[in-house]
């Protein structure tokens, strides 16, 4: 049973689409807040690298070398956030081309493939990764097993920040708030809500969690660092925001989706079925939804209802609202 | 301090701006560089030596300016409408698959050389073109945001070019030989497909693609076409303020079709001339031509040049010496990502020196304003 076809890809569905989910909640708390950042790519790739780093060269006990390891990632992935920040906030930069120049700077071919060569990171394998954290025998259990026990503990963290998330932005006072400063922070301002803190704060955890998405890659999924790592998650994580119309709950279901159909390729060819040319429909595939979402959301009226934050992308300019 | 908005901007500023974003970038990469125990100097003076001075230098420049011209037109086509087309990188690919198929086919019926170039560049801009149409209608016709969507495609693009060579028996795909068997390739185009080059230098193998001559001709059509035509002028105008546009009566859907439309084809020519100058084969390895992202690096070209379509033409010969570089030189002195940090940085100062040009940044308190004030 656990060899069926669906069980498998749900739970490997569930192990592609970690680092989709990291990056996607964290670049929902940017946008919620008002602020596009196109650099979850970069980010990722930093964070990939940074991670990767700390595992080679802390030598502490396993789970405190891992801990490390993530808080590295979070903390490289929030300092590039900080530099879009910056430009976007105070600078008032178009924040497409300062998201974009976050990707080029940051990413394949820029610092983080700077760092890895200069660290000397390519070439071995993590000293410690992140496995599965139940026994073989929960593991075993009929579909519950694979999907639900067979996880490591960045996937459980992942469903607690998606939790986390979602509360905070809907049952607590500073949630309300960013979804002010997000929809309009003219409004926001006037209230006495700090615009600005804000939209720096919530992009540069936005950088955190992508920075943690990168550490998925480096220490769990494929436990050792090459260029360009991730391989366009980043880009995967910005469309499944809008995939899951700025909802956290909706981006978890979204990215375990894409998951799955990130596996689906090498899956079936390894059970000799085709469906067509799999590895162009399947890849293609989050690339061409999303497109469609983003149609629909765009048609009359329905923008406001799904979730669109009403400000995203515009700079705010207390003289000049 | 306070910040407040320019009523005109200085000339000045205009290229002070870019061209100390230039320096701060170096600036900036070296101190990364002096960060991880290299030597700023010696790496920069490779990098001058790789891209500029050394023998064959110039040329292997001019090949990685090329294409960076086009999609740094592209580009800036598009963003003077605030049109952000940032899917040059996809509309390249197409311009390369269409064009290929042209000049596969009328390259080999025996008819003129001249004839199989003029039909590769037609379906290169086509190609390119119609994929920046998808996003020009969703835009024009259901309000859809063309940021994403055409970023969305660029990878649907990118998985197109690799399905074409690597998991079918396409057209484009070379399926004779030995090597055929052993590494999938793109048949390579007829002898008479392939676009000439002005020899300017036969000892420093300077060659100038024809290509380049097309980039500078497309930079002229832009400029004429923004600064001297009505079409241009309203473009402008719906950038600006698309609700001043509409009271004044403008068509808002056509503009933003043709604008998208001019902006994919000047990328999909780029993409024709990778195959008709360079590599001569449709190049579908993820690996390759999809590695270079000269889309996104156009991106860097066009801010970096203000949009100026003649600017963008300078701008990506200096960029393209850097890539060139970065591509030749790897080693103790020169870590591989470097030029990706630079071409970061310069962007990032740039966009910062934005600020200066549209914006006063002033020292004190209000009352001064009006002593500073030019009339």
């Amino acid at each position: 049973m656990n060899n069926s076809l669906l069980v498998i890809l749900i739970a490997s569905g569930i192990g592609y689409g970690t680092p989709l989910l990291f990056g996607a909640l964290g670049e929902l708390l940017a946008e919620r807040s008002g602020v596009l950042n196109l650099g979850v790519e970069g980010m990722m790739l930093v964070g990939a690298v940074m991670g990767f780093w700390a595992v080679q060269r802390i030598h502490a006990n396993t789970g405190l070398t891992l801990a490390a390891a993530v808080g590295v990632a979070a903390l490289a992935g929030a300092a590039m956030a900080l530099i879009h920040a910056f430009l976007v906030i105070t600078l008032r930069a178009s924040q497409i081309v300062s998201g974009l120049a976050l990707t080029i700077f940051a990413g394949a071919a820029g610092l983080s493939s700077y760092l890895g060569n200069d660290l000397n990171l390519a070439g071995n394998p993590a000293r410690v990764t992140f496995h599965a954290v139940f026994s073989s025998h929960l593991q075993n259990l009929p579909v519950v097993g694979p999907i639900v026990f067979g996880q490591n503990v960045l996937v459980y963290a992942s469903w607690l920040c998606v939790v986390l998330v979602s509360l905070y932005l809907s049952r607590t006072r500073p949630g309300l708030n960013v979804r002010a400063v997000g929809e309009s922070p003219a409004a926001a301002d006037a209230m006495g809500i700090d615009v600005v803190a804000y939209r720096y704060a919530h992009t540069l955890v936005g950088g955190a969690f992508a920075g943690v998405a990168g550490a998925t890659f480096t220490l769990a999924i494929t436990p050792q660092w090459v260029d360009n790592i991730t391989g366009g998650a980043g880009w995967i994580a910005i469309a499944l925001v809008i995939f899951a119309f700025w909802r956290p709950v909706l981006c978890l279901v979204g990215a375990y989706f894409f998951g799955a159909l990130q596996s689906l390729s090498p899956t079936l060819q390894a059970r000799n079925i085709t469906l067509g040319p799999t590895e162009l429909w399947t890849n293609a595939m989050p690339y061409l939804m999303t497109i469609v979402v983003l149609v629909v959301v765009s048609m009359s009226g329905a923008r406001r209802r799904l979730g669109a934050p009403a400000s995203l992308g515009a700079p705010y300019l207390r003289e000049e609202r | 301090m306070r910040i407040e908005r320019r009523l005109w901007q200085p000339r000045w500023l205009v290229v002070a701006v870019p061209a100390v974003s230039l320096v701060f970038g170096f600036f900036a990469s070296g101190i990364v560089l002096l960060a991880t125990g290299h030597d700023p100097l010696s790496s920069y003076r490779q990098l001058f030596d790789a891209a500029f001075l050394s023998n064959g230098a110039l040329g292997q420049t001019l090949v990685s300016a090329t294409p960076l011209a086009f999609t740094g037109l592209a580009a800036a086509a598009a963003f003077r409408m605030r049109l952000f087309n940032i899917g040059a990188e996809g509309q390249l690919y197409m311009g390369a698959i269409t064009g290929a198929a042209a000049g596969l086919y009328f390259g080999g019926r025996g008819g003129p050389s001249a004839f199989a170039i003029a039909a590769m560049v037609v379906a290169g801009c086509a190609g390119g073109a119609l994929w920046a149409l998808i996003p020009g209608i969703l835009r024009a016709f259901f309000r859809t945001n063309e940021i994403i969507t055409s970023l969305m495609l660029n990878y649907v693009a990118g998985y197109v070019l690799t399905y074409l060579i690597f998991n079918t028996e396409s057209y484009w795909r070379q399926t004779k030989g030995f090597n055929a068997t052993v590494f999938p390739t793109g048949k390579p185009l007829p002898p008479s497909a392939v676009w000439p080059a002005a020899t300017l230098h036969s000892q420093g193998g300077i060659a100038l693609p024809l290509g380049a001559g097309l980039a500078v001709l497309a930079a002229a059509v832009v400029w004429a076409l923004y600064s001297r035509t009505r079409f241009g002028f309203e473009a402008q105008v719906l950038g600006d303020s698309p609700r001043a546009a509409r009271y004044a009566g403008m068509r808002t859907r056509r503009k933003i079709l043709a604008v998208m439309g001019i902006s994919g084809a000047i990328a999909g020519l780029g993409g024709a001339s990778q195959v008709g100058d360079f590599s001569h084969a449709l190049d579908g390895d993820p690996n390759g031509l999809q590695k270079q992202f000269y889309g996104y690096t156009g991106i860097v070209v066009a801010a970096l040049a203000r949009y100026n379509p003649f600017a963008v033409v300078v701008v990506a010969f200096l960029i393209g010496g850097l890539e060139n570089a970065g591509n030749t030189l790897q080693g103790a002195d020169f870590p591989s990502g470097l030029v990706g940090v630079m071409k970061g940085v310069i962007l990032f100062s740039a966009l910062g020196g934005e600020l200066l040009v549209r914006y006063r940044v002033r020292f004190g308190r209000r009352g001064a304003k009006a002593a500073a004030e030019p009339a």
